[in-house]
């Protein structure tokens, strides 16, 4: 088994995360069936598609987050690096590496600098000095450095919805993750800060697998180097972003959300 | 416009007697906790003095201080708290953070369910069975404390699962999806944020335990003695036994003694607990989301 996912690695080094016949359930109601599909290390692979076609729960299952609810049922292989997540004993290790960031910004009820330096400590980095380093270059990669260096003490929670935002993709950077999965992150900020954040994730590409959920067909567009198409509980369509979007697409469907026609 | 129909007036009509109906019930509960405190502090007022809180009775009680069941009572309070809350607190945990839904959680919940309801002078006899003649601590101040200790723990338990759970749980998953374990986003995040709801609880609780007289009259609250307690195995005056004892048993109790007792003992309960508000209002101001 294990031999076998480490040939499968080998074959394509590329492969970050190679998902197949996933199906996932809420208590015995499907929520997504079937779903096979690659994402390469180093890109940002955009997943579209309207309300309820079960994005979410895709990327939930992903760092296991389907151990939070015991309604939700995960059924196939998810090789991360090669290993089988669902199988995985060690999940705390699989979830440090995977930074996650949701629609709403969760800031913790802890400073601003607390927030960042929370996974660093988490890992046993105590130094003060040590975090300083990290908690900055977090921040400053997260576009967010210059408004609140002056301030690192006040509580996360008082930041603005979109400097919030920001703070949660600094904080999930701090995790120095292999991944970063950012759930439709737009949704609660103002159209100036996502487009410092979508260039702040163009430049993070070139680090770490972004995997990029989006409601908004055209973020996915200007970020995504290929995209899934998800509909209703099923990945209807998965290929080069450039080909979607210049209607290159093997189901009609596919061309109609995008261009506006339904969802 | 404007102009009132006669569906109006009637509608301001009914409304304005619900108001004065449940206005009058507010007033109708404040009625007792008013005489009660008014006739304390008339008929034992001027039964307090420094002196009284700090000497031993004398004259068979019929005279002098409280100053034993005084200490008495803090003491069995504090050994009671030793054991219930770290206890409580733990148990309240593990079923808020890690324990799931399942037939076994369900039961541990209705034993506790069911320990709040047991009467108290039930508790005094499994208290005499238990910590008494069992472990063989004797009516000491530890088989007391353990007795109301047990007492209070349902209280300890339901206050504290009330404060874990008020922190949203997005904030735990969040830390989850770090790669935290559940015990690191226990200490880190969860616990921070329940500590006043958690301590609030715990006062309360203590301000009850002091008023407890059935659950320690049998394991270690005496009738009168004239020494004070040496360790946790010697058995000591109470102030809510004391106050039973001048009331009902010991004849020629001049009238202002009793009602000072009970002075005293409320004065306790009150100042325990306008400590907790005032925490609370302290910390409310410091919430952090």
């Amino acid at each position: 088994m294990v031999n076998q996912a480490a040939a499968e690695t080998k074959n394509e080094a590329e492969v970050k995360i190679a998902v197949s016949d996933l199906s996932i359930s809420y208590g015995g109601v499907p929520a997504l069936t079937g779903v096979t599909l690659d994402v390469r290390e180093h890109e940002i692979f955009g997943i579209i598609g309207p309300a309820n076609a079960g994005k979410t729960s895709f990327i939930k299952t992903l760092n296991r987050m389907d151990t939070f609810d015991s309604s939700m049922k995960v059924e196939g292989q998810i090789l991360f690096n090669g290993l089988d997540v669902t199988k995985l004993k060690n999940i705390y290790a699989l979830r440090s590496r995977i930074g996650v960031v949701f629609p709403l910004p969760v800031g913790l009820p802890l400073t601003i600098y607390e927030n960042v330096a929370l996974s660093p400590r988490l890992r046993g980095i105590n130094e003060k000095s040590e975090l300083d380093i990290i908690v900055e270059r977090c921040l400053t990669r997260a576009a967010l450095w210059d408004e609140v260096k002056d301030r690192l003490s006040s509580l996360g929670s008082l930041l603005s919805g979109g400097q919030q935002q920001r703070l949660t993709i600094a904080r999930a950077l701090s995790q120095e993750p292999d991944v970063l999965m950012l759930d439709e992150f737009s949704i609660a900020v103002d159209p100036v800060t996502t487009m410092r954040i979508e260039d702040v994730l163009k430049e993070l590409k070139h680090e770490m697998t972004i995997i990029l959920v989006t409601n908004l067909v055209q973020q996915a567009r200007r970020l995504a180097d290929r995209t899934a198409f998800f509909l209703d509980g099923s990945c209807v369509e998965i290929g080069e972003t450039e080909d979607l979007f210049n209607g290159k697409v093997k189901d009609q469907k596919t061309l109609d959300y995008i261009e506006g026609k339904f969802g | 416009m404007f102009a009132q129909s006669s569906l109006n007036v009637r509608n301001k009509r009914v409304e304005n007697l619900f108001r004065t109906l449940f206005l009058l019930m507010t007033i109708l509960l404040i009625i007792p906790v008013v005489i009660i405190l008014g006739t304390l502090v008339a008929k034992g007022g001027s039964s307090i003095s420094i002196d009284f809180l700090f000497t031993d009775p004398t004259n068979g009680m019929t005279a002098g201080g409280i100053f034993p069941a005084l200490l008495g009572t803090i003491l069995i309070v504090a050994v009671a708290l030793i054991a219930s809350v770290p206890l409580g607190v733990a148990a309240a945990i593990y079923l808020n953070e890690y324990a799931g839904d399942n037939w076994f959680t369900r039961i541990i919940q209705l034993a506790i369910i069911n320990l709040a309801g047991v009467p108290s002078i039930v508790h005094a006899l499994f208290g005499v069975g238990a910590f008494v003649l069992f472990f063989g601590f004797g009516t000491s101040i530890l088989a007391a404390s353990l007795t109301l200790a047990i007492m209070t723990l349902p209280v300890v338990i339901v206050s504290t699962r009330e404060s874990l759970r008020s922190v949203p749980q997005a904030f735990r998953e969040a830390c989850w999806n770090m790669g935290a374990t559940r015990w690191q986003t226990i200490r880190r995040v969860v616990l921070p944020n329940a500590v006043s709801g958690i301590l609030t609880g715990i006062i309360l609780e203590v301000s009850r335990t002091a008023g407890e007289t059935a659950p320690i009259m049998f394991t270690g609250a005496a009738f009168f003695l004239p020494f004070l307690p040496q360790s946790v195995f010697d058995q000591t005056m109470a102030l809510s036994l004391h106050l039973f004892v001048v009331s009902t048993q010991v004849p020629g109790v001049p009238e202002g003694l009793p009602y000072g007792v009970a002075l005293v003992l409320i004065g306790l309960v009150l100042l325990m607990n306008s400590i907790s508000i005032a925490f609370r209002m302290y910390l409310r101001g410091k919430k952090k989301w």
